[in-house]
């Protein structure tokens, strides 16, 4: 088996060195590609056909998994590795898995691909994985819905945190959904620690749901069970191409990423692989992306030229993700503290916090026109134990307090002090706490007026 | 009333290798995944703080509850679907009985979270229910909020297995029983609490404890619905999502594997010390009584109600299938047969697949649980009680803990002559179906067997029959009903499941139905191809279980149970 890895590995260095040495070397591939990805069939099938029209006697198999299950997939089988590419939207998948040396480096021959997208950069600088689309992240409503309950369009963030859309609003859990993390760090980084955690809990105190898979938000919106969804760019284009009525609006403060793709570390079909890197960045690659199943936006600036009018273009458009200057390694350094707080204080507390929220919103619909000073008071109290965080940045950011949250034994000698479901757990007495105690001091306030 | 067989060696081998199986391909496995939830995540010894972290958390508290609640309500609701069907159609002389108890195996045959989807189109806060009672009523009914919405998915698609054991062991009651007590002057109701439903209660606690422990540790419905105050939920979130690094999931998973087994001994004290075997296998179920023309109205009025309800999620499949665009109205707005054209073309594959392995996976867990049943309850070989705890502990692994199991202990095994690892060869699925449906075979077998008398196996032995002749010529005819019930419950079950093979299909072309589902269910344009392949699925498992009913019902008709030999081969090979 030893024997048979260096082989391999050696043959796929050699492979790679043919490739680069000549571009054109393409009609002499392995019959035969297989690509772990996290897309839907909408996605894949439209580029399998077109890379295989393009290269003929390449069969491509694409292996369909959720992002956190082709992570796991691609850890378990390392050692005997028969996948070629992964092939994925958000960029700490394959910062994980770079992480864990599983992916090989390549370079990209094509031309006029820029360096960033928005204030992020479009390949690994390290060399891992490459950009082939972008992403931003925005709302996406059902016009139907809307115009049935009389609601109008929302154009930021903190307008989603209105009274009037009370149980209308979805999200998935950014625990399970990398595009929603980037979407809540990208808030965090926007807005700052304390404001971006307080906006994004009066916001959640709005939802109808929290999801469990991030393609839960566009059929939950496509379908008119809520109104309005938090979700990457793709989703909202794509269904409304389908013909769903449904639209879809970048709010001022979004972010784009690059959704990428890389070679996996001794992959059995290297030069295959290299074509369709080579063949999504390509001229040919690109358009595909305009698909109206697929609608990504291509990292290439001149594909825009034929794009369908009023679609989205970063290179046009400064306005579009250049708001936030996204910090990728801010992000990375508390990815996991951050997942859990999101889950403790609002996916599994989400009754209490809805509870509190409709109390505050009660309370002030109420006041409004009225000048009760004590009333007003004890609502800015309660605004206050809503958003209250029982961590600050600072902590969250911390090293030694982030591992506990993603310990890894390297070896027995390894030792972290402290637990995760023990932090959980305070964390989660504090906020039931101090849900409880807002909604009472709201119908406190609300009883006085 | 268990004897001890004197030639031993026969069944001790056959119990011998079916527990090197189990071992081999689920206790190992799942060894390997729960042994994290003893393991200091920090120093790596063995412990026991990652389970008083579980007691210690409200979060795990609430799930432990709301999953205890859910599973029982879902039992009730469960039992108030299957009783009438089941009573109905085996007690009177009743116009289409065969039709009715296909249409009632159907819901079963549905991936649960297509049929979450389906539901929520229909009975959600925004589904076309509610919005027409909005319309013209002015209000609505919160059907699918919260644990409700669990509960009523869950017992419309599980209330079959409580329907197929109930109406077996009402068929194989023995006619003379009845006549006896009617001669005896016992009223109808009297007959009925007496007679009746004590001699259907192993059929029905066998349907019952199923229900219970699939909803216990269901995971596509709470997670389709967006609930996670669930133990499963928790177990799969945490796991998906905070990895092996967190003890979390796997402590989760050792409680239900422990509570599931906690429930099956309850109802194995249940049933202990009570004798349903019937002697005579003549009778041919109960009587059948002819019912007035009033009766009839009403009973026809509660099976089509019920059946309207368990199979409203296959309505509302049909109607997304040729669907163009449904949104926040009660119908789509216009039909197209596109969807079917589009699946037919291009994802048959995903339908041969399945008949593959659920065919394989069911034969292979009738057999199984012939002979487990066989072995636990006509010998007295010693620990055969924990080969029967051992097949009923596959119905409390999480497919998902199954999964991960397979990988970490097979991917480094490779297969002689095929090099491929095992854990991704093809056959892997058809193994993980086969354990992961193995109880409900088993349950249906053991309540088969329970009904039939051990005195009939001696008058074979005395008549000089050997032991496998006098199993195979007497037991397995006369528990023929239990078996194809089991047969047909593991087959539609194990062709729409999904948690254990989305971990180990490693090739699209070895893929199996509901994994092409979900595929096609995870973008906005493949809503229609999904419902479409989704009823293809319907229909042909639909067609199969008819068949086999049909078999069945012939078998009872023509009440020679020599005969049965025969067809019971057609089956497991379907």
């Amino acid at each position: 088996m030893k024997r048979k890895d260096f082989l391999r590995a050696v043959s796929g260095a050699l492979a790679v060195l043919a490739v680069s040495a000549l571009p054109a070397f393409a009609a002499d591939l392995e019959g035969k590609l297989v690509i772990v990805t996290s897309y839907p069939p909408d996605t894949t099938v439209t580029v399998k056909k077109a890379f295989e029209a393009a290269h003929p006697g390449v069969e491509v198999e694409m292996l369909k998994k959720k992002t956190t299950a082709g992570i796991k997939f691609l850890q378990e089988t390392a050692k005997n590795n028969k996948a070629d590419m992964f092939w994925a939207s958000a960029p700490d998948a394959f910062e994980v898995l770079k992480g864990d040396g599983l992916l090989a480096k390549y370079d990209v021959k094509v031309k006029g691909i820029p360096e960033k997208v928005g204030a992020f950069p479009i390949n690994d600088p390290d060399g891992y994985y490459k950009g082939f689309a972008a992403s931003g992240y925005g709302i996406m409503w059902n016009t139907r819905y809307l115009k049935a309950k009389n609601l109008p369009v929302p154009k930021t963030w903190a307008e989603l945190a209105d009274p009037i859309y009370f149980g209308h609003v979805g999200m998935s859990a950014p625990s399970r959904s990398g595009t929603t993390h980037l979407t809540l760090e990208t808030i965090l980084q926007g807005m700052g620690w304390e404001k971006g955690w307080a906006l994004m809990k009066a916001i959640s105190g709005n939802f109808k749901t929290v999801t469990e898979r991030s393609f839960g938000v566009p059929d939950g919106v496509n379908s008119g069970q809520f109104g309005l969804g938090i979700v990457i760019d793709f989703f909202g284009l794509s269904s409304q191409a389908s013909g769903f009525p449904v639209e879809f609006l970048y709010p001022p403060i979004t972010t784009l990423v690059p959704a990428n793709i890389a070679i996996v570390k001794n992959a059995p079909h290297p030069k295959a692989a290299a074509a369709f890197i080579e063949f999504l960045l390509s001229a040919k690659g690109q358009e595909v992306l305009l698909d109206p199943k697929i609608r990504r936006l291509p990292v290439n600036p001149e594909t825009y030229a034929k794009a369908p009018a009023g679609f989205p273009n970063p290179f046009k458009d400064t306005s579009l993700g250049a708001a936030v200057k996204f910090d990728l390694d801010k992000s990375k350094g508390r990815y996991n503290v951050v997942n859990s707080l999101f889950d403790v204080l609002v996916t599994y507390r989400l009754d209490d916090l809805q509870g509190a929220v409709k109390a505050i919103h009660d309370a002030k619909a109420k006041a409004k026109g009225k000048s009760n000073a004590d009333a007003a008071k004890l609502i800015a109290e309660a605004e206050t134990l809503v958003a209250k965080m029982p961590i600050t940045e600072a902590e969250a950011g911390k090293k030694e307090f982030n591992a506990i949250f993603k310990k890894k034994r390297k070896d027995a000698k390894t030792k972290v002090t402290g637990r995760q479901a023990e932090i959980e757990q305070q964390w989660d007495d504090e906020v039931k706490a101090n849900y409880a105690k807002a909604k009472e001091l709201a119908e406190k306030a609300a009883s006085m007026l | 009333m268990i004897t001890v067989s004197r030639s031993h060696w026969g069944p001790a081998a056959v119990a011998l290798s079916l527990a090197l199986f189990l071992i081999v391909f689920l206790v190992v496995p799942v060894a390997k995944v729960i042994y994290v939830a003893f393991q200091d995540p920090n120093t790596g010894a063995l412990t026991l703080i990652n389970f008083i972290d579980f007691f210690n958390t409200s979060l795990f508290q609430e799930s432990f509850f709301n999953s205890f609640y859910v599973a029982s309500m879902s039992v009730v609701l469960a039992s108030v679907f299957a009783l009438p069907l089941a009573y109905f159609t085996t007690r009177f002389n009743f116009g289409g009985s065969i039709l009715i108890q296909t249409l009632g195996v159907i819901p079963l045959i549905m991936p649960p979270f297509v049929g979450a989807v389906a539901m929520v189109l229909l009975f959600g806060q925004n589904g076309s229910i509610n919005l027409l009672l909005d319309q013209y009523l002015g209000f609505t009914i919160p059907f699918m909020e919260g644990l409700n919405g669990v509960i009523f998915v869950e017992s419309v698609h599980y209330f079959p297995f409580i329907l197929i054991n109930l109406s077996a062991a009402l068929n194989n009651i023995d006619r003379s029983m009845e006549e006896a007590a009617q001669n005896l002057g016992a009223s109808r109701g009297r007959l009925f609490r007496r007679i009746v439903f004590p001699l259907a209660m192993p059929g029905y606690v066998a349907g019952a404890s199923l229900v219970f422990l699939k909803v216990f540790d269901d995971l596509g419905t709470p997670l389709l619905l967006n609930i996670n105050n669930m133990l499963a939920p928790q177990a799969y979130l945490r796991i998906s999502s905070i990895g092996i690094n967190d003890p979390m999931g796997y402590v989760i998973s050792v409680i239900l594997v422990a509570f599931s087994l906690l429930a099956l001994w309850t109802s194995f004290l249940a049933l202990r010390g009570k004798d349903y075997a019937t002697v005579q296998k003549g009778g041919g179920g109960l009587m059948k009584r002819d019912l007035a023309g009033w009766e009839k109205a009403g009973c026809y009025t509660v099976v089509i109600l019920i059946l309207l309800l368990v199979l409203s999620p296959h309505i509302a499949l049909t109607l997304l299938s040729f669907g163009t665009v449904w949104s926040f109205s009660p119908l789509p707005d216009a039909y197209t047969a596109q969807h079917y054209v589009d699946v037919v073309s291009t994802s048959s594959v995903y339908i041969t697949n399945t008949l593959l392995y659920a065919g394989l996976a069911a034969g292979i867990d009738v057999v199984f649980g012939t002979a487990i049943a066989y072995v636990v309850w006509r010998t007295g070989l010693p620990g055969r009680k924990l080969l029967d705890y051992m097949a009923m502990g596959a119905v409390a692994i999480p497919g998902v803990v199954l999964g991960i199991g397979y990988l970490r202990t097979f991917y480094q095994f490779d297969v002689p002559f095929i090099d491929k690892p095992l854990a991704s060869w093809w056959v892997i699925i058809v193994i993980a179906l086969a354990i992961r449906r193995l109880p409900y075979a088993l349950r249906a077998c053991v309540a088969a067997l329970q009904q039939v008398s051990v005195m009939l196996e001696e008058a074979a032995e005395n008549l000089g029959a050997t032991k496998s002749r006098t199993v195979r010529r007497v037991v397995v005819p006369l528990m023929m009903g239990g078996i194809v019930a089991g047969f047909v419950t593991s087959f539609a079950t194990a062709s729409v499941e999904l948690s254990a093979t989305i971990m180990l299909v490693s090739q699209e072309s070895d893929a199996p139905l509901a994994y092409g589902i979900y595929e096609f269910m995870q973008s906005a344009s493949g809503r229609g191809p999904g419902a479409a392949l989704g009823m293809i699925a319907v229909l042909i498992i639909g067609i199969a279980t008819y068949l086999s009913h049909r078999i069945i019902d012939k078998k009872e008709s023509e009440r020679a149970p020599r005969q049965a030999a025969a067809p019971q081969e057609k089956v497991q090979g379907a």
